[in-house]
């Protein structure tokens, strides 16, 4: 059973049924999903919540449906982990990172495909759809393969190499259009009107599908003993996952699970080469302007971003504040997350961990604040984007000659050599 | 004149279900205002209370926004395409 009482218009509160719809009829705003909050609050406990799946599903009264066996590849509960290292190169005492690059298909979007495409099951579509820019492909494709449904995903015809071969492998249709993602965005938002019975999940089915990000909220606050963060950093592409993890905090706050109102103040990240909603946080503008977006972040370059709006009002709400980092300096901070914390994580991840260390700089975040920042991808995924120069730090014949030659590494190390270790293990 | 206006599915309970409609004008805005004049309802849809476009419609002239040609103001050549959108997707 699930608590949906149906869906209502951000802009101007008009109601609708819970069904396949994404925009007001009137005023095209968005549609936001309405719930039954005292009867989440009466429902859900943290005791029960603990025994749940190890799976975003063990939030399912917070999220739009309930499926007793939901399209499922085994998404969520992914790492929190304490950030020494990372904090202490920023200047940050309690930072930690979710590393979402350990989701099943390696990014946050299986949260998201994972409610969508269980809610469109039950709504009764057999074709699941979507505009990517590579991770939602990605994990679209291999849900749509597990439920059995007909994959049909739209990218951009330059996305990287390995993305294309990870969405290709699962067997469904792939369609590479010539143009950015804004054009196959526009491309299936108009096929939305001619396909009515294929579910688009960042179309039609968007008002669901948006929902599954709180859980990244979810889990944070789980994993920190129910306690919200002080300030979390999150990637920012179409602005959605910002404004989902922000609703996230404050529904546990609503319905019980956590004990004080949450006060996060919300930062985000965005690659310079596309940043409308960072330019308009910094110009002080209203109006998020569309751009063509020139980046290595391909997961993030929506030059016309549907969420931009709330994002920007998220932020500024929240005391937080946006960043915009160079191409180099996104390739730098993919590095120094992997050096300092052995998490290798894509390009979104190096313009999240770039943006942090320039909201640190700037004092923007602060060093006592508990700090989350969200690692949305694997960097297995945009190998291509790294320098051809990362490689063997030597290449020697297989002599020790040739190693001591090559090879100079002066660290004093005190280590139990074998003859001690046996004698501790005897005693 | 005459330009097509594609008419998403959120519209077409004004154009009695019709996904295109053929109109003249020679600039966007004025194909949009003909738009209204032939099915009354459509201004208070797109428009907002300015006269510029409401901030979740995208209109598409030759499939490029025209935020990036010179808005509604952009001029229409006789048969091309203009696509009103919604700007509510992706991500």
């Amino acid at each position: 059973m699930d608590y949906v009482t149906g869906l209502r218009c951000r802009e101007c509160a008009r109601t609708y049924p819970a069904e396949a719809l994404h925009v007001c009829d009137f005023c095209f705003g968005p549609l936001e999903v309405d719930y039954d909050y005292e009867r989440i609050a009466a429902a859900v406990e943290r005791e029960q919540i603990a025994a749940g799946p190890q799976t975003i599903w063990r939030y399912a009264p917070l999220l739009p449906v309930d499926d007793p066996a939901p399209i499922d590849l085994g998404t969520g509960c992914t790492p929190l982990v304490r950030a020494e290292r990372l904090g202490a190169e920023l200047g940050l005492r309690d930072l930690w990172l979710k590393n979402d690059t350990v989701n099943p298909t390696g990014s946050f979007k299986d949260r998201v495909v994972s409610v969508a495409l269980t809610k469109a099951r039950q709504l009764g579509f057999k074709v699941a759809a979507c505009a990517s820019t590579g991770n939602l492909a990605n994990s679209l494709a291999a849900h749509a393969a597990r439920a059995g449904m007909v994959s049909v995903v739209f990218i951009p015809q330059d996305l990287e190499r390995v993305k294309i071969v990870t969405t290709a492998v699962y067997g469904g249709h792939l369609v590479a259009v010539e143009g950015t993602y804004d054009d196959v965005n526009r491309l299936c938002a108009e096929l939305t009107s001619e396909r009515p019975g294929w579910a688009f999940v960042n179309v039609n089915v968007r008002t669901y599908y948006a929902e599954g990000s709180k859980t990244l909220a979810f889990e944070v606050a789980e994993q920190l003993g129910w306690h919200a963060p002080d300030h979390v950093v999150v990637p920012v592409a179409s602005g959605s996952q910002l404004t989902k993890i922000r609703k996230g905090f404050g529904e546990l706050y609503r319905v019980g699970l956590l004990d004080e109102e949450p006060h996060v103040r919300v930062s985000g990240a965005q690659a310079a080469g596309c940043s409308p909603v960072a330019t308009a946080f910094a110009t002080g503008a209203d109006a998020v302007r569309p751009v063509r977006p020139a980046t290595i972040a391909k997961s993030l370059a929506i030059g016309n971003p549907a969420d931009g709006w709330y994002a920007l009002d998220a932020v500024r709400a929240s005391g937080g504040a946006f960043a915009a980092v160079t191409d180099d300096e996104i390739l730098d901070a993919i590095g120094l997350l992997a050096r300092t914390e052995g998490i290798f994580g894509e390009t979104a991840a190096g313009v999240t961990v770039a943006s942090l260390a320039k909201l640190a700089a700037q004092g923007v975040v602060r060093p006592e604040e508990k700090v989350v920042a969200y690692i949305t991808g694997n960097g297995l995924k945009t190998v291509e984007a790294l320098p051809a120069s990362l490689g063997p730090t030597a290449t020697i014949a297989p002599t020790l000659q040739a190693f001591d030659e090559a090879v100079d590494i002066d660290i004093d190390i005190d280590i139990d050599t074998g003859a001690d270790a046996d004698l501790d293990r005897r005693a | 004149m005459s330009v097509i206006v594609r008419i998403p599915t959120q519209l077409r309970s004004l154009t009695g279900g019709s996904g295109e409609v053929h109109l003249d004008g020679s600039t966007v805005g004025q194909v949009l205002r003909a738009l209204d004049g032939a099915h009354p309802g459509m201004g208070e849809r797109l428009f907002d209370g300015d006269g510029g476009l409401r901030r979740f419609v995208n209109v598409f002239l030759a499939d490029e926004d025209v935020r990036f040609l010179d808005g509604l103001d952009t001029p229409v050549a006789d048969g091309q395409t203009i696509s009103v959108v919604p700007a509510v997707a992706g991500g």
